[in-house]
C-alpha cells in the first residue's frame, strides 16, 4: 500500500489506513433476520483504528441493525463479529453506545447527572453501587458536554440537542475505544451539532474508533474520514474520498428519484477536494 | 366494631400492608419498564397455575401454588411472545387473548375443584376477588418473607433495574441482559401475585401492581424516592382496604384495596405539588394574571412615553384601546396593579407610582429587548439563549443584551424614561 509504485493510485496527501491486527472491529459473514425476513445479508468489513466512521443508507437499509448486531444486541442468524480479536460479549467494556435519542422515555424519574453516571454501570459490575469517584467522573464527562450547570436538572425538561449532549456524555463515561453511535445528529440544532463534531474529533485523535449512523449525506465528506455504505448488503466501505462516490450512491439509494439530485449535490461537493485535483 | 383489638384481624392487617409494599415497589419497576399490563396476564394466568397445583397436591399449600402459579405465569408470558413473534398479532392484542382464555381455564378448573368432594378448599374460593379475613398466621409469614425478598432484590439491584427501565438497549451493551432482569422481575410479580391472591384477588391484583407507582409518579422526580413513595401508598392502601372490608361482614378486602390505591392516586393526581392539576391550574392562572398586568403596566408606560408626562393621568378607555380590550378588563387588571401600589386612580384615570414606574421600565424593557430578539434571532447563537427560563430578562446573556440593547438604540426604540431619573424621584 505504502510503495513507490502506487502513486498512480495515492495522487493527494490523503492518510493511508492500515489495519491493525486485531482490527477494534471485525464483522465476518453477518447475516441478521427478523421473524425469518434477513435485514443484513452476509456483511464483510475490518477497519483501522482512530477513525470516524459514517454509516449512510436509505431508511431500512439496516443502519441500526447493523450496529445493534455489532454489539451482540441482536442475534445473528450466521457470522461473527470481534472487537480486538476477541468475541463482542467478552470486550463490554470496550464498546460504547448511543442509542437513538427517540428509543427512550425522557419523561423517566431520573436527573441529567444520574443518566450520564449509567456510563460507569459497566465498570461497576452487578450489585455495587456508584461511589462519589464515579459521580465526579460523571461531572467531569457532563463538563467536557457544556452541560454542567444541567446536572441536577430532571431529564424531561431538556431540549433535543441537550439530550443528546447527555448522551454523548454517558458515553464519554463509558470510556471505551469502539464507539457506535444511532443518528446523534438527528433533530439536534447547530450549536449541538457543532459540539458534537468536536467531541468525535477528541475522541479521534484519542485513538478511538467511532461508528456513526448519518442521514445528511451533504456533511459526511467534512465529518467522517470512512464511510460505509450499506443497502441490506454492504455495498462498499473505505476512505471517504475514495468510495463516497455518484456511482456508489446510486447503488446504496437505488432508483429513489428524489434522493438522487441530493446525490449529485453530495457529489459536487465533493469534487473540489476528490478527484477533479488530478 | 373490635377490629383492632382483634388478634386475628392483626394478622390480617399486617399481611395486607405488606403486600402493599411489595406490589408498591414492583409496581415502580413494572411501570418504568412499560409492564404493567404484563403483571395482569400474570395474574391471571397465575389461577389455573393455582388450580392445577391444588389438583396435584391435594391441599391448600401456598409454596405449590406459587410454583404453579409461576409455572403458569411463565407459559402465559411465553404464549405472549410465541403469538407477537410468529404472527401479525401485536403485543397488545396477544396480551388480551392469552390473559382471557388463561383465566377461562382457571374458572373451569376452579368449578369442578369447588364442586368436587373432599380435600380442605379454605380460601380457594376467594382467589377472584380476594377475602383477607380467610388469612392465617403462616399465610402472614409467607408475606413477610416475600416482603423481604422483594426489598432485598430492589436494594441490591435497583441500579440494574434503573438501567434496564431507562434504557433497556444501553443495559445489554453494557453486558447487563434484559433477559435476566426481565425473568427477575417477573417472577417477583407472580410472586407477589399469588401472595395476593387471597387478599386481593386475581381480578384486581393488576391494579396493585399500576396504581401505587403511578400516584407515586406525582410527587417525586427521583427513582430512589418514588419507589419508597409507591411502597408507601401500597402499604396504606392495604390498611385502609381491609379496615374498610371490615366495616360490613362477609366484604371482599380485595374492591376495597384497589379503591383505597385509587383514591390515592385521584388525591396526588389533583394536589401533588408540582405535577398535580390543582398546582399547574394555579401556577397557568398566576402566570395569566401577571402577564395581564404587566401588560397594562407597559400600556401605561407607553401611554406616559408618548405623552412625555410622567405626572399625567391616563383616562381608562385609552389605555383599555391601546390593548384592544373591554374598560371591564382593563380596569380590573389596572385595580389589580392599584392593590399593589404600582398605580394611582382619581377620577376614571390612571397613572404609575414610583415603584410602578421602576417595575413598568422592567417590564416594557424587557419587552422591546425580546421583539429585538426575534427580529435580529438568527444572528445569536443559540447556545447564548437558555429558552428554558421562564422570564424573557433571564432568556437572554450579558453579552446579548448589550448587543440587543445597541440595536433598540439604533431603531429609535430605546427607553425615554431611565426608573432613575423620573420626576417624582427627583422632586
Amino acid at each position: 500500500m505504502n510503495t513507490a509504485l502506487d502513486t498512480t493510485q495515492q495522487t493527494n496527501l490523503e492518510p493511508s489506513y492500515i489495519i491493525p491486527n486485531p482490527p477494534p472491529l471485525e464483522v465476518h459473514d453477518l447475516t441478521v433476520a427478523y421473524h425469518r425476513k434477513p435485514v443484513l445479508w452476509d456483511i464483510d468489513f475490518v477497519v483501522p483504528e482512530g477513525v470516524l466512521i459514517g454509516i449512510v443508507g436509505p431508511n431500512g437499509a439496516g443502519k441500526s441493525t447493523l450496529l445493534k448486531s455489532a454489539m451482540g444486541l441482536v442475534p445473528p442468524a450466521s457470522g461473527w463479529v470481534k472487537c480486538y480479536g476477541e468475541p463482542i460479549s467478552k470486550q463490554r467494556q470496550k464498546i460504547g453506545y448511543v442509542p437513538q435519542r427517540e428509543s427512550v422515555d425522557w419523561d423517566f424519574p431520573t436527573d441529567v447527572l444520574d443518566v450520564v453516571l449509567m456510563g460507569v454501570y459497566g465498570r461497576l459490575g452487578w450489585f455495587r453501587r456508584p461511589a462519589k469517584r464515579d459521580r465526579e467522573y460523571a461531572m467531569g464527562c457532563l463538563k467536557q458536554v457544556g452541560m454542567a450547570d444541567f446536572a441536577n436538572r430532571q431529564i424531561s425538561q431538556l431540549s433535543g440537542g441537550q439530550q443528546q449532549r447527555v448522551f454523548l456524555a454517558r458515553a464519554l463515561a463509558q470510556n471505551s475505544t469502539v464507539y457506535f453511535m444511532d443518528e446523534p445528529f438527528a433533530g439536534v440544532d447547530v450549536a449541538t451539532e457543532k459540539a458534537i463534531i468536536t467531541l468525535l474529533k477528541t475522541l479521534k485523535s484519542q485513538g478511538k474508533t467511532v461508528f456513526v449512523v448519518h442521514h445528511d449525506l451533504q456533511t459526511v465528506n467534512d465529518y467522517f474520514d470512512w464511510v460505509l455504505m450499506i443497502n441490506m448488503r454492504l455495498i462498499t466501505i473505505g476512505p471517504t474520498e475514495q468510495v463516497f462516490t455518484e456511482d456508489n450512491l446510486r447503488k446504496t439509494y437505488g432508483g429513489r428519484l428524489n434522493i438522487i439530485s441530493e446525490l449529485a449535490d453530495a457529489v459536487s461537493l465533493n469534487q473540489p477536494h476528490g478527484t477533479e485535483q488530478q | 366494631m373490635n377490629f383492632l383489638t382483634d388478634i386475628n384481624a392483626q394478622w390480617v392487617l399486617a399481611g395486607c400492608v405488606l403486600l402493599g409494599i411489595c406490589s408498591g415497589i414492583l409496581s415502580s419497576f413494572a411501570m418504568l419498564r412499560k409492564r404493567s399490563l404484563l403483571g395482569d396476564a400474570l395474574a391471571h394466568s397465575a389461577l389455573p397455575g393455582v388450580c392445577i397445583a391444588y389438583l396435584i397436591v391435594g391441599e391448600r399449600s401456598i409454596p405449590a401454588f406459587m410454583l404453579g402459579a409461576l409455572a403458569a405465569g411463565m407459559l402465559g408470558a411465553f404464549c405472549i411472545q410465541f403469538i407477537t413473534r410468529n404472527s401479525r398479532i401485536k403485543e397488545d392484542a396477544a396480551l388480551g387473548l392469552v390473559l382471557s382464555v388463561f383465566f377461562a381455564v382457571g374458572i373451569v378448573l376452579l368449578t369442578y375443584i369447588l364442586n368436587s368432594s373432599g380435600g380442605n378448599k379454605a380460601g380457594l374460593k376467594t382467589f377472584i376477588f380476594g377475602q383477607a379475613a380467610s388469612m392465617v398466621g403462616r399465610d402472614v409469614y409467607i408475606m413477610a418473607s416475600c416482603a423481604i425478598i422483594v426489598i432485598v432484590f430492589s436494594l441490591l439491584l435497583y441500579k440494574e433495574m434503573k438501567l434496564l427501565c431507562f434504557d433497556v438497549g444501553f443495559a445489554d451493551s453494557l453486558g447487563y441482559s434484559s433477559t435476566w432482569l426481565d425473568a427477575m422481575l417477573n417472577i417477583l410479580i407472580v410472586l407477589i401475585v399469588v401472595i395476593g391472591l387471597q387478599a386481593v384477588g386475581v381480578v384486581l391484583m393488576v391494579a396493585m401492581l399500576i396504581t401505587p407507582a403511578a400516584a407515586a409518579r406525582y410527587w417525586t422526580n427521583r427513582l430512589n424516592r418514588m419507589t419508597l413513595i409507591s411502597a408507601l401508598f401500597g402499604g396504606l392502601s392495604g390498611a385502609l382496604g381491609v379496615y374498610l372490608s371490615a366495616l360490613a361482614p362477609r366484604m371482599p378486602t380485595g374492591p376495597w384495596i384497589v379503591l383505597s390505591a385509587t383514591l390515592m392516586f385521584i388525591l396526588s393526581l389533583l394536589f401533588a405539588p408540582a405535577r398535580g392539576l390543582v398546582a399547574k391550574g394555579l401556577r397557568i392562572w398566576s402566570l395569566r394574571s401577571r402577564v395581564a398586568r404587566e401588560n397594562a403596566l407597559r400600556s401605561l408606560y407607553e401611554w406616559s412615553e408618548r405623552k412625555k408626562g410622567w405626572d399625567d393621568w391616563a383616562p381608562l378607555e385609552e389605555i383599555a384601546s391601546m390593548r384592544s380590550q373591554p374598560p371591564v378588563q382593563a380596569l380590573r387588571n389596572l385595580r389589580g396593579l392599584k392593590s399593589n401600589q404600582l398605580v394611582e386612580e382619581k377620577n376614571g384615570a390612571f397613572r404609575l407610582t414610583k415603584s410602578g414606574q421602576d417595575q413598568a421600565y422592567q417590564v416594557t424593557r424587557n419587552h422591546r429587548l425580546w421583539e429585538m430578539y426575534l427580529m435580529y434571532e438568527e444572528e445569536f447563537d443559540a447556545d447564548h439563549v437558555d429558552r428554558d427560563a421562564d422570564f424573557i430578562e433571564h432568556f437572554l446573556t450579558p453579552e446579548t443584551v448589550n448587543e440587543l440593547e445597541r440595536l433598540l438604540d439604533s431603531h429609535g426604540l430605546n427607553l425615554k424614561q431611565p426608573p432613575t431619573a423620573h420626576p417624582i424621584a427627583t422632586a
